[in-house]
């Protein structure tokens, strides 16, 4: 007996071992190798991923595994003994190079080929490369993998001068990590905010002084047009003509999804691989789940591609319990959080449309909430050092809750109280 | 090393040892006991690491930081026992603590 019991209760005929390849070895793929075992498959379980590391975390990258406070070990999800409890195939540091979506067979960079019954692809995405002149210079750096924190960590000395490309969340992690080991840390953001396609101008405004407090140079409508400079030396070339040295440099400008191995087996793509709400992608067999994924979402109405822990996880389990024959739906909040010095940000939600922004506390204090409403239903939340408000908040927008305004903003309320 | 009792909802008993400096939720994820999910890898962001101390041992606990306190304030179950598995660290002051965990996490 090898599938999973649920599935194969009705069947008469002995039951042939059934293979499960996952695609990528991240925190999506982690998931569904243990949800896959919870759900009782009982099959082949191959996990074949390109960095040459069991699945871990990636938030430490930017936060405590970058200052070097947090071992390697610590970011694994799940320690290495659990891989030969759980008889898994782990195959690290190989890439897929080839899906073939009929036969059910996937080709390995090593010239291997293996065929499966259910396939998962967790493949995530990549950071999105600066396309200007210079931009293979030496001290420039991305920042997605514990090989990329490697070729950076050498370079984050005290006195050292940082400048980092972006100023999303990652990018002001860094930034906050950097001015607390001493750097001199300058942040290039193109729009006219940092966090800008995230947060609301208020939010967005209290993080910039906050980083501006810490030492932090950011400037915002500012473009990067190349890099110069040799090996000793970046000189990061502004658009208003300007040049910035650096000895080192970072850029977090987003991710693309890998979704190059769907596409070439005929898989339907659209920013993301396309999944149902049970992660099944256009191909029969075949899954899909995290950052590479397009997927609907029910709160919104709409079809969403997320980079957070909690989608991949979500996911995770949603796809493993879909090849056991279990319908377990994706129906998420989504929600992510940062850590900033002493902030801590969480956030639930999607603030896409919103029409209104109301603020519950002061951003002065450092503890606040900003609801984003449209049309007085609430969308998501900004929620800094305020957790109640951030699981009050993640309740309402599960139920899709229209809220007064003044309601959300009167303290006098305590917070629990917002969802009675 | 420090030695952990963890107690499951159906009274399933598992005793770990773990390095010092881990955290209990840590100790949990790693040794598969189920019930802690750990999802934020301790980030005090997700309250899925919620466990019960032992009455014995709570006492001997460092209190609760403001922000633990608040993410509890929604766990499913919450007593005077209720902490978040990921604040807590092992030392051998901790040697043996007993802990269980709730029926479900959110
Ligand atoms: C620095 C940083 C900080 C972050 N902070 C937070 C945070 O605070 N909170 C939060 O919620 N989220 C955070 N995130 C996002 C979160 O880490 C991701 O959403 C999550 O890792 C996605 O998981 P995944 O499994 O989809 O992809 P990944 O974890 O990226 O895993 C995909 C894996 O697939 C491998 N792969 C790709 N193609 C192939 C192939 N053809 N063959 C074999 N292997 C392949 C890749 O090498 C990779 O290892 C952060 C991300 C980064 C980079
Ligand atoms: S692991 Fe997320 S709050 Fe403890």
């Amino acid at each position: 007996m090898s599938r999973c019991p649920s599935a194969s209760t009705l069947e008469a005929a002995p039951i042939v071992s059934e293979t499960v390849i996952i695609v990528g070895a991240g925190q999506a793929a982690g998931q569904a190798v243990a949800s896959l075992r919870q759900e009782g498959f009982d099959g082949r379980i191959v996990l074949v991923g390109a960095e040459p590391v069991l699945p871990y975390q990636r938030p430490p990258l930017s936060k405590a595994f970058l200052a070097g406070t947090l071992p390697l070990e610590r970011l694994f999800l799940k320690p290495p003994a659990f891989y030969e409890q759980a008889r898994v195939d782990t195959l690290l540091g190989v890439a897929v190079t080839e899906l073939d979506a009929t036969r059910r067979q996937v080709r390995l960079d090593d010239g291997r080929e293996l065929a499966f019954d259910h396939l998962l692809l967790a493949t995530g995405g990549r950071a999105r490369r600066l396309d200007c002149p210079g931009a293979d210079h030496p001290r420039l750096h991305y920042l997605r993998t514990v090989a990329d924190v490697d070729g950076i960590r050498a370079a984050l000395r005290p006195g050292a001068r940082l400048v980092l490309i972006g100023g999303g969340y990652v990018g002001l992690e860094i930034a906050a990590v950097a001015a607390k080991l001493g750097l001199a840390v300058t942040v290039l953001e193109a729009a006219p905010t940092v966090l800008a396609r995230v947060t609301c101008p208020a939010v967005a405004r209290f993080f910039e002084s906050v980083h501006r407090q810490a030492g932090v140079t950011i400037r915002c409508a500012t473009t990067v047009t190349g890099i110069e400079g040799d090996a000793s030396l970046a000189r990061v070339v502004t658009g208003d003509g300007e040049r910035i040295d650096a000895d080192l440099v970072i850029a977090g400008i987003g991710l693309l999804p890998n979704v190059k191995l769907a596409q070439a087996a005929g898989l339907v793509c659209d920013n993301g691989i396309v999944v149902d709400e049970e992660c099944r992608t256009s191909a029969p067999g075949i899954f899909s789940a995290g950052d590479c994924t397009q997927h609907p979402n029910a709160i919104y109405d709409s079809r969403l591609r997320l980079e957070s822990v909690h989608n991949a996880i979500e996911q995770g389990k949603t796809a493993a319990a879909a090849m056991c024959g279990k319908a377990r739906p994706y129906r998420q909040v989504p929600w992510f959080w940062s850590d900033q010095y002493d902030l801590k940000l969480q956030t639930a939600g999607l603030n896409r449309g919103y029409d209104q922004v109301v603020m519950r506390g002061s951003t002065d204090s450092r503890s606040f909430a900003a609801f984003y409403l449209r049309d007085g239903r609430l969308l998501a939340v900004d929620a800094v050092n305020r957790p109640v408000e951030f699981m009050v908040a993640k309740a309402l927008i599960a139920n899709r809750t229209v809220i007064a305004p003044e309601r959300l903003a009167d303290e006098l309320i305590v917070a629990k109280d917002l969802a009675g | 090393m420090t030695k952990v009792t963890f107690i499951e909802h159906n009274g399933t008993v598992r005793n770990v040892e773990v390095d010092d400096g881990l955290s209990l939720m840590e100790a949990a994820v790693n040794n598969l006991v189920p019930g802690i999910d750990g999802d934020c890898g301790g980030a005090c962001a997700c309250a899925t690491c919620h466990v019960h101390i032992d009455a014995a041992w709570l006492d001997k606990l460092p209190p609760m930081e403001a922000m633990e306190n608040s993410m509890l304030e929604f766990a499913g179950g919450r007593n005077e026992s209720s902490r978040l598995g990921c604040q807590i660290k092992l030392s051998p002051a901790l040697d043996g603590i007993v802990v269980r965990t709730p029926l479900g996490q959110h």
